[in-house]
């Protein structure tokens, strides 16, 4: 990924002067050079130096209600723009409290810089008040980390930590600063604190044999399936994706993060793979035989048992991380790098294919499945989450940044939100992590104010993070919020019904009156319980200036189908019982 | 079987954690490692000798390249190389039996580096096998080994194979430019394709 921050050299602490700054505006200076405006953060004693020098810098500085909740917004903002999102927590229990939002960044390769502060350098290692050795906590989840207690060393750390955090596989990394870098002071050269240039992975083969090798399958596959990742947006390659998908005519399927990465109505677009894919765009991956995986890999959520994965197909792997290579799934070809780049030396050398007998073949398995809508489905008096997704869809056009939780809503977004933009999805598809959405939004809206950002979330997951949105009402954010209120920690009550004999131990939950919650933080909201309601309360939250809460009591037993039961194969997918036969797909006409 | 990998890593605190932390992470025992200075100020050598199935060199290789502190790995192990070992031995021992094990210490190329009344004590080095030799010989011949302490394996390739980093440091620290790491070659040969050297396509900023 290129350096996308540019310096506002016009800053007077940027100049090109070196001038000696204390370390607390260092800090914010650097962040400046490197192009932030916008920062998500809480203070504390250990970071107050920080927070002290704060007002005489052009940093927009939006306070949280819970540091998971500021790396979840620096996440969130860097999904939603592609820039690097900043997050600033205290010592101890602040730098803590990032940990689980660092992590989801981690595992879905999200650029964000967390700042946390520190007890002194003389007492480190002491059990000071507030220490905690937070580097060492974050090992395992950032790409890298960096304690600074000497205020000369805090410029080169953090211009680093921004360039780590964005080259290669991006991901999150954490800058620690005790309280004494914080306040000494040291000549400040944003210029001369410049990071050595990105090292390639000295792993990057992607030689001209092994493209090649890659050319000679494409053009003799029959039945080519392209599986569109994460990596498509990291890499900013869409237009080459495509050029790719249509020249050789080969039908795309997403994974869940990928699913922005290619524009839903395309015809090529089969939908999305795995655990809760259509079926027909599994059938089409085990009857595949070449697999183009572009920045994915192989996550067990889309493999389903490796032993029967894609049997008869080859697989072409291109991916910037080499460890992903042959991880789970045996590669024929791996064509390691930057993706973007890797295609644009392929394209000229792929030829127009004719595929239409594969992609025929692909629509018979579709059959009646894919041509119903559940827009023309009689209203029984049931509410449907499907129903709410599909109508959300309509009412916005697919056009809106949603930013979804994690659970059954989750996946019946993705089934039903028809996305067209980059982007425009926002899930923690890696972690799974309960309470993303509400703050990731506020991440997003901050990035870009404007796109219409909708969150959906369960009832479950909302009371995770729901103090945001006293940050929502302080900083005065459009966000649309519709929550899917079955009354039940939803996805683990269908797996309580189809593997532990219907046990719902633990998952009925008792909610507050959601939109009484928005009220008292004067947020208006709606209650909605007939499909009736659904098009017209989507249209005042549109039309209201502010936030606006929309809480969907949806039916309750519902689950999500089909489904592959962990380790059984991608084609033997659980259906949806016949007796409550309700679309499992929403087509377009 | 036993991989051994030679990493150059930045010489910085917190490196051998991360380095130690990611075998970790993966379940693999690290048999022993060592690190030491090279040639290049602010770079250190880790031999890394570890316990793992075949086909896992990759996900190791792989998995040490990801860590920003690494600059480059070499999976010896696959490769003509010379391993080194260092071990010393105290030895319990009077007058009586101390001509005894000058000779054992003889055959095996030991050195006696230190006596006292009732032990002495040898240092010996070479590949594991040979130190492994002695200690066997010395423990059916009744000897009582009080202390021993074993280095862990350095490793170095043999010819003039020499690391592309450590040689592009060496020549930028000679010319004082840039830090930035070296150029790759344009076209690989076969073999430098599977010693896991500079071989990207492109330098990318
Ligand atoms: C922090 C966290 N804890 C637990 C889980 C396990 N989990 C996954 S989905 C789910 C239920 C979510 O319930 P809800 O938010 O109401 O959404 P629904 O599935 O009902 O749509 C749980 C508990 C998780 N993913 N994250
Ligand atoms: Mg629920």
């Amino acid at each position: 990924m290129s350096n996308s921050s540019n310096p506002r050299s016009s800053d007077p602490a940027i100049g090109s002067q070196p001038t000696r700054l204390t370390g607390a505006e260092t800090l914010w200076a650097t962040l400046v050079g490197e192009g932030v405006r916008d920062v998500f953060g809480y203070p504390g004693g250990a970071i107050l130096p920080a927070y002290d020098a704060l007002r005489k810098f052009p940093i927009r500085h939006i306070l949280v209600r819970h540091e998971q909740g500021a790396a979840h917004m620096a996440d969130g903002y860097a999904r939603a723009s592609g820039r690097v999102g900043v997050a600033v927590a205290t010592s101890g229990p602040g730098a803590t409290n990032l940990v689980t939002g660092i992590a989801t960044a981690m595992l879905d390769s999200i650029p964000i810089v967390c700042i946390t502060g520190q007890v002194s350098s003389k007492v480190l290692g002491t059990d000071a008040f507030q220490e905690v050795d937070i580097t060492g906590i974050t090992l395992p989840v950032t790409k890298h980390n960096y304690l600074v207690s000497r205020t000369e060393d805090l410029a080169p750390a953090l211009r680093e930590a921004f360039r780590v955090a964005q080259s290669g596989r991006p991901g999150p990394v954490l800058v620690d600063i005790t309280k004494d870098a914080q306040q000494n002071s040291a000549l400040f050269d944003f210029a001369g604190a410049a990071p050595a240039a990105y090292r390639p992975h000295p792993m990057l083969r992607a030689d001209s044999a092994s493209m090649r090798a890659a050319l000679e399958l494409l053009r003799t596959a029959k039945r080519p399936v392209l599986l569109a990742g994460h990596g498509i947006l990291h890499s900013r390659a869409l237009d080459q994706v495509r050029t790719l998908a249509e020249r050789a005519q080969i039908p795309v399927a997403c994974t869940l993060l990928g699913l922005t990465a290619f524009p839903a109505s395309h015809p090529l677009n089969l939908g999305m793979m795995g655990m809760h894919g259509e079926s027909w765009v599994n059938h089409a991956i085990q009857q595949a035989d070449l697999l183009i995986a572009c920045g994915m890999r192989f996550d067990d959520r889309v493999t389903g048992t490796l032993a029967t994965y894609a049997p008869k197909a080859k697989k072409i792997h291109i991916e910037i991380d080499p460890a992903e290579i042959n991880k789970n799934v045996p590669i024929d070809v791996a064509l390691i790098g930057d993706l973007k780049e890797i295609l644009e030396t392929l394209l000229p050398l792929v030829s127009e294919r004719d595929g239409s007998e594969w992609l025929h073949a692909i629509s018979t398995m579709k059959g009646s499945a894919a041509v119903r809508d559940i827009q023309q489905l009689p209203d029984n008096g049931h509410l449907y989450a499907a129903h709410v997704m599909h109508d959300l869809w309509r009412e916005t056009h697919g056009d809106a940044i949603v930013v979804t939780d994690v659970g059954q809503h989750q996946m019946w977004e993705a089934q039903y939100y028809k996305h067209e933009k980059p982007r425009s999805l926002i899930t923690s598809g890696g972690l799974g992590t309960m309470g993303f959405a509400l703050p990731a939004a506020i991440g997003a809206k901050v990035a870009c104010p404007d796109r219409e950002v909708w969150v959906v979330a369960g009832d479950g997951g909302f009371q995770m993070t729901s103090p945001e949105l006293a940050t929502i009402a302080q900083e005065k954010l459009k966000i649309n919020i519709a929550i899917v209120n079955n009354g039940y920690l939803g996805m683990v009550r269908q797996w309580q019904e189809f593997f532990y004999e219907k046990n719902y131990e633990s998952t009925p939950l008792l909610s507050p009156d959601f939109v009484k919650l928005a009220d008292a933080h004067g947020i208006p909201g709606a209650h909605v319980t007939q499909r009736s309601q659904v098009v017209s309360t989507v249209q005042t939250a549109r039309e209201h200036k502010g936030a606006f809460l929309i809480d969907f009591h949806v039916e309750q037993e519902d689950s999500v189908y089909p489904m592959i039961p962990s380790g059984a194969a991608l084609h033997e997918m659980i259906r949806r019982p016949p007796e409550n036969r309700l679309v499992e797909t929403a087509n377009e006409s | 079987m036993l991989h051994t990998f030679v990493a150059l890593v930045e010489d910085k605190p917190g490196v051998l954690t991360r380095v130690a932390s990611l075998f970790r992470r993966l379940n693999i025992n690290i048999t022993s490692l060592t690190v030491g200075n090279t040639e290049n100020d602010g770079v250190s050598r880790m031999t890394i000798v570890a316990e793992a199935a075949e086909d896992r060199a990759h996900r190791m290789m792989a998995s040490l390249y990801k860590l920003e502190n690494v600059l480059e790995v070499d999976d010896v192990g696959r490769h003509s190389a010379v391993i080194r070992e260092l071990a010393l031995l105290k030895v319990e021992c009077d007058a009586k039996n101390r001509a005894d094990l000058f000779q054992l210490a003889e055959v095996f190329h030991a050195r006696i580096v230190d006596l006292a009344p009732e032990s002495l004590m040898m240092e010996i080095t070479g590949s594991a096998s040979k130190i492994e030799g002695l200690v066997q010989i010395l423990v059916q011949a009744g000897y009582r080994i009080l202390e021993m302490a074993r280095t862990g394996r350095m490793a170095m390739r043999r010819g003039r194979h020499t690391s592309r980093v450590l040689a592009a440091l060496s020549d930028t620290s000679s010319t004082g430019s840039s830090s930035s790491p070296p150029q790759k070659p344009a076209n690989l040969t076969a073999d430098q394709k599977q010693s896991g050297n500079w071989s990207a396509e492109q330098n990318r900023s």
